[in-house]
């Protein structure tokens, strides 16, 4: 019993404090880095059940951590040998009560936890109630498709025609967004930590997520299971908006090119560098193998959400694309079965024979296209 | 057995039978437990320089946004092969080589069961870790991550999901390395059940190999399954057997449950043998017993149970439902219970000791705090929704290096300084160790303990680059400085083993006046055959209770004979192994030997086991490159090898 009261003691010691200091230092710097992305700044229902549940059970473990450690070298230090003391200590092989209480004081600690636990995996896993709003998201290889088809479940929206879009995800505030998530390659997680946790996205199998967000705002995620190569810039963002805000962008994601896509631009993409084998340019309803590009001017991000769109970019991407992120695709114009995972690059490792390398003219002309098509 | 002796010596062999005991060559043919046990650690700490170089590579280029030190394919290429080295060709192979050379000596053997398969174990580790090395130079290293999710490794080399043959390599390596791994978990479980030494009942067992006997369990069982699952994936990518693959009716989500059915045992078989060597340092620095030494031996067997039904919390985000994710998160809870209990009666053993806060019992001080935090985060993981925003995220990578290098390396530094008297007769540089210690342990936090909060803020595993502005660059940064006074300990603690082994202060007998037998033997390093007579063993602690008694009140009062350490002058003029007898391989737990004083029987060094077993990477390059007349050599080579074995008497 001793024992106790030493660690009890030792709890009052200064050191204790100042770890425990440290440590809520610590949490709360952490829980104020502002990057979009961070697990203990929850926006909505979902994340914030977790944090809920994480932030008391992760204060529980810090004072027993701390506890111990101290405990450890506390004891060290009390009951090191020195020169000229007693070096026989008394031999003590047990206690059978300190052994029931240091398993059923952690056993009742734990069953206090596993209550809120489990109500909480139960509420997560919940259907969403009232006016949800619905999409598919694709992981790909790298890069995230979504899908809205028509649907009317939500009063005051225009969702009257399917569209597709690609790395950004744009839902309403207050309105749940139920997402069926699929993927045809490789696994995928997907993950936006300030609006919940995460859904792994295995091909042949039927799983979604339900995002809650509060406010308007953007929110970014990653994805969270290795798939290959570029899976470091497989990233997304949810944007969450009004429903009016909503309503505009959907109307426009619903328009046809607004720029006839004839002559130059189709003989470019079409039959000079293949670009149409995978993208599509003038229909913003259907998917694609690649990003749908109709209405790419109206995204924020492209190329797996790693690069801001900008003529710059955007012409250095149409180039040279595995020269700013690394991808695994032989040359699109090359016959089966040249693989394609990724773009190829335009500018290098060109194929011999009636494949021309591409003009920075060229791509220009391609990005001023793309990006006067909101 | 006689009648193998009745064949002509000379048409036994295809070479004559090796006999050196030591010089360079020797090395090759022993089947001296003990050697083997050194070769293990030697082999095991290359690994580990390899695997902490492939760290340092991985962490220079997180050092600051955007890295350019490796490509995407290279980073990869380091996580997945520090992962795997780290798992299979450091902890597992050094853990055995500490139950190589101590188990037969904690229990009063003078070898494990089976000598000769002890050998093929160790070149079967060795072997296998060059072959998936060799993948570095003959059509490029594993990049599949060391759990290999399918269907990224199991998608045919034609779709170019993963290109090259690196996941070929792995399957196959990891298969190999399987071998090994069951063929001295057997050897270690007949050896612990059989020839322990008269006396010696299960409950009298030093911790340790208690500790290596759960594992052993462990290991035999949960190698078979991830050899299935390899198998899997291997034919998947080369014979489209369509096990993983959805759009044929396949199941990715198959793989992930047979891999973290072998994957947490496999955690647990990593962490046993640490406990089991803190179990031991622990009471003899504090010249006390083990508290509770019976509860530390059951909480690792249930630990060892438990641990079989904890496997789906790895895969809490892959959708198996709230009713099973609930199931797994309590049974997550539960095995945090056994590990608790083992924490506090290692505090328990400490408290109220007279503590020699010297290298080894730092390194073992340091191992329960360092544990402690890994084990409690762990704890946060069985909270499921939690563990949706942590799991794949830099949080997981704390977690389980506070569990791994916080446990199982930090008791493997504190073993080595502690045996390393055993091994060489000399000690260890202290000032040179308690400085490594602290390098090791500032290093391993400001390595480690970032990566806590920079999970939380959303930074996620094996990803070769971040972005700046994400908030990221500063603990990155810290993580970074840490490996590398990781490295410098790790440096220090090469430097130190090297130097020492000629140079160290000479250790007396008995240095630590430790309690287990294997400090009772005549000489340091040990004499071949261990023990001139087999120990009778009258007590747990057998070596302490010959050296004290206690008192009424609990008190130690040292036996007037000083101890029974001495050997005896009588027993010496017996021991030379001689060439006759009867051939047994396995000297009988009994005390015929020692009773009787005639003759000690070892067996006799062989080539078999290294020639048996170089035809497995022989077999593994013709399947990898699926070169069915190099699969057929090797095949030849290992029945050949098999063939003499079986025909060589194990000793003559």
């Amino acid at each position: 019993m001793n024992l106790i009261r030493t660690a009890r003691r030792g709890a009052k010691s200064p050191l204790i404090l100042g770890l425990a200091l440290t440590f809520a230092l610590a949490v709360a710097g952490c829980s104020s880095n502002d990057n979009g992305q961070n697990s203990l700044k929850p926006a909505g229902r979902n994340a914030r059940l977790i944090d809920d549940l994480f932030i008391p059970v992760l204060i529980v473990a810090s004072v027993i951590g701390v506890l111990v450690v101290a405990a450890t070298v506390v004891f060290a230090i009390k009951f090191r040998h020195r020169e000229g003391k007693d070096d026989n200590p008394k031999q003590i092989h047990g206690s059978t009560p300190l052994e029931i209480g240091w398993t059923i004081v952690p056993a009742l600690i734990l069953a206090v936890v596993a209550v809120p636990t489990i109500a909480t995996i139960f509420k997560i896993a919940e259907e969403p109630k009232g006016e949800v709003l619905e999409a598919t998201v694709a992981g790909k290889q790298w890069w995230w498709e979504a899908e809205y088809k028509k649907q009317d479940k939500v009063s005051g929206t225009n969702i009257d025609q399917s569209i597709v879009t690609a790395t950004e995800i744009h839902m309403i505030a207050g309105v749940p967004l139920k997402i069926d998530l699929k993927s045809d390659n490789v696994i995928h997680s997907f993950w936006i930590p300030e609006l919940g946790g995460k859904q792994d996205v295995i091909p042949g199998r039927k799983q979604g997520i339900t995002l809650y967000a509060d406010e308007p705002g953007t929110f970014l995620g990653v994805c969270t299971e290795y798939c290959g190569l570029s899976h470091a810039n497989m990233k997304m963002r949810v944007i969450v908006q009004t429903k009016e805000d909503f309503n505009a962008w959907m109307a426009g994601q619903q328009q046809g090119p607004a720029q006839p896509w004839t002559g130059e631009i189709e003989e470019l993409t079409g039959a000079t560098f293949a670009c149409t084998n995978c993208h599509l340019f003038n229909d913003s309803s259907k998917t694609a193998y690649a990003p749908n590009l109709t209405h790419l001017a109206s995204r924020s991000t492209f190329a797996g959400g790693v690069f801001e769109l900008n003529r710059k970019n955007l012409v250095d991407w149409i180039l040279n694309a595995p020269g700013m992120v690394p991808m695994q695709a032989k040359d699109c114009r090359l016959p089966p079965p040249a693989t394609c995972v990724g773009m190829p690059s335009y500018t290098k490792d060109t194929p011999k024979g009636d494949y021309p390398v591409m003009t920075r003219a060229q791509a220009e002309t391609i990005a001023d296209y793309l990006l006067a098509e909101k | 057995m006689t009648t193998t002796l009745t064949v002509p010596k000379v048409k036994r062999s295809i070479f004559r039978r090796p006999r050196a005991t030591t010089g360079f060559r020797s090395w090759f043919t022993t089947v001296d437990h003990k050697k083997i046990g050194i070769m293990y650690a030697t082999t095991a700490m290359v690994f580990l320089v390899i695997g902490g170089i492939e760290a340092l590579l991985i962490r220079l280029q997180l050092a600051a946004p955007n890295g350019t030190v490796l490509t995407a394919s290279q980073y990869n290429t380091m996580f997945t092969m520090h992962g795997t080295t780290m798992v299979f060709l450091m902890g597992m192979p050094l853990a055995v080589a500490f139950g190589n050379y101590l188990i037969p000596l904690q229990i009063g053997a003078r070898d494990v069961a089976f000598p000769r398969l002890n050998a093929f174990g160790y070149w079967v580790v060795l072997f296998g870790g060059i072959f998936i090395y060799s993948s570095f130079v003959l059509g490029g290293a594993p990049n599949g991550g060391w759990f290999g999710y399918t269907p990224l490794t199991s998608s045919p080399i034609s779709l170019g999901a993963l290109p090259g043959r690196g996941p070929d390599f792995w399957t196959v390596g990891l298969i190999m390395l399987g071998i090994g791994s069951t063929t001295s978990a057997v050897n270690f479980i007949v050896t612990i059940l059989n020839m322990r030494a008269p006396g010696m009942t299960l409950m009298r067992m030093p911790v340790f190999c208690w500790m290596m006997l759960v594992v052993a369990f462990l290991t035999v069982f949960a190698m078979p399954i991830v050899t299935v699952a390899l198998t899997m994936v291997w034919w998947d990518r080369n014979l489209m057997s369509n096990f993983f693959n959805a759009a044929a009716g396949g199941d990715p989500l198959l793989y992930q449950h047979l891999f973290w059915l072998f994957g947490h045992p496999e955690v647990y078989i990593l962490i046993l043998p640490g406990m089991g060597i803190v179990s031991e340092i622990l009471p003899v620095m504090s010249r006390k017993p083990l508290f509770g030494y019976s509860v530390v031996v059951f909480s690792g067997i249930a630990i060892g149970f438990l641990g079989w039904g904890v496997w789906a919390h790895h895969m809490f985000v892959t959708g198996l439902g709230p009713v099973a994710v609930s199931a797994f998160g309590l049974s997550t809870m539960l095995i945090a219970i056994p590990t608790g209990v083992k924490i506090f009666n290692w505090l328990g053993t400490v408290w109220g000791g007279s503590i020699r806060l010297n290298t080894p019992m730092l390194f073992s001080l340091g191992f329960i705090a360092m544990f402690t935090i890994g084990g409690l985060s762990g704890v946060l993981h069985s909270v499921v929704p939690a563990d949706t925003q942590q799991t794949d995220t830099y949080f997981v990578v704390a977690h389980f290096h506070y569990v791994l290098f916080g446990g199982l390396v930090f008791a493997i530094f504190g073993g080595i300084f502690y045996w390393f008297p055993l091994l060489y007769g000399r000690f260890m540089n202290e000032k040179l160790g308690k400085v490594t210690f602290w390098l090791t342990l500032i290093g391993f936090n400001l390595t480690f303990f970032p990566m806590h909060i920079l999970g939380l803020e959303g930074q996620a595993r094996r990803t070769y680059r971040y972005s700046e502005g994400m908030g990221f660059d500063a603990l990155n940064l810290a993580a970074t400085v840490g490996s590398f006074v990781i490295a410098v300990a790790v440096l220090l603690l090469l430097v130190n083993i090297l130097v020492s082994r000629r140079h160290g202060a000479v250790a007396p007998h008995d240095p630590w006046d430790a309690r287990s037998l294997e400090w009772s033997v005549s000489s340091y390093p040990p004499p071949e055959y261990n023990f001139e007579e087999i120990p009778q063993v009258e007590a747990r602690d057998e070596y302490w209770h010959r050296k004290y008694t206690e008192d009424e009140s609990g008190r130690l009062v040292r036996l007037p004979s000083g101890g029974a350490d001495a050997p005896s002058a009588g027993a010496v003029a017996t021991l030379e192994p001689d060439g006759g007898g009867e051939g047994g391989a396995v000297v009988p737990s009994g005390g015929g030997h020692g009773a009787g004083g005639h003759g000690i029987h070892m067996p006799s060094p062989s080539y078999f086991p290294i020639l048996m077993c170089a035809g497995l990477p022989v077999i593994g390059y013709g399947v990898v490159f699926q070169n069915w007349y190099l699969g057929a050599l090797g095949v030849l080579i290992l029945i050949v090898g098999m063939y003499a074995w079986a025909l060589e008497p194990s000793s003559e």
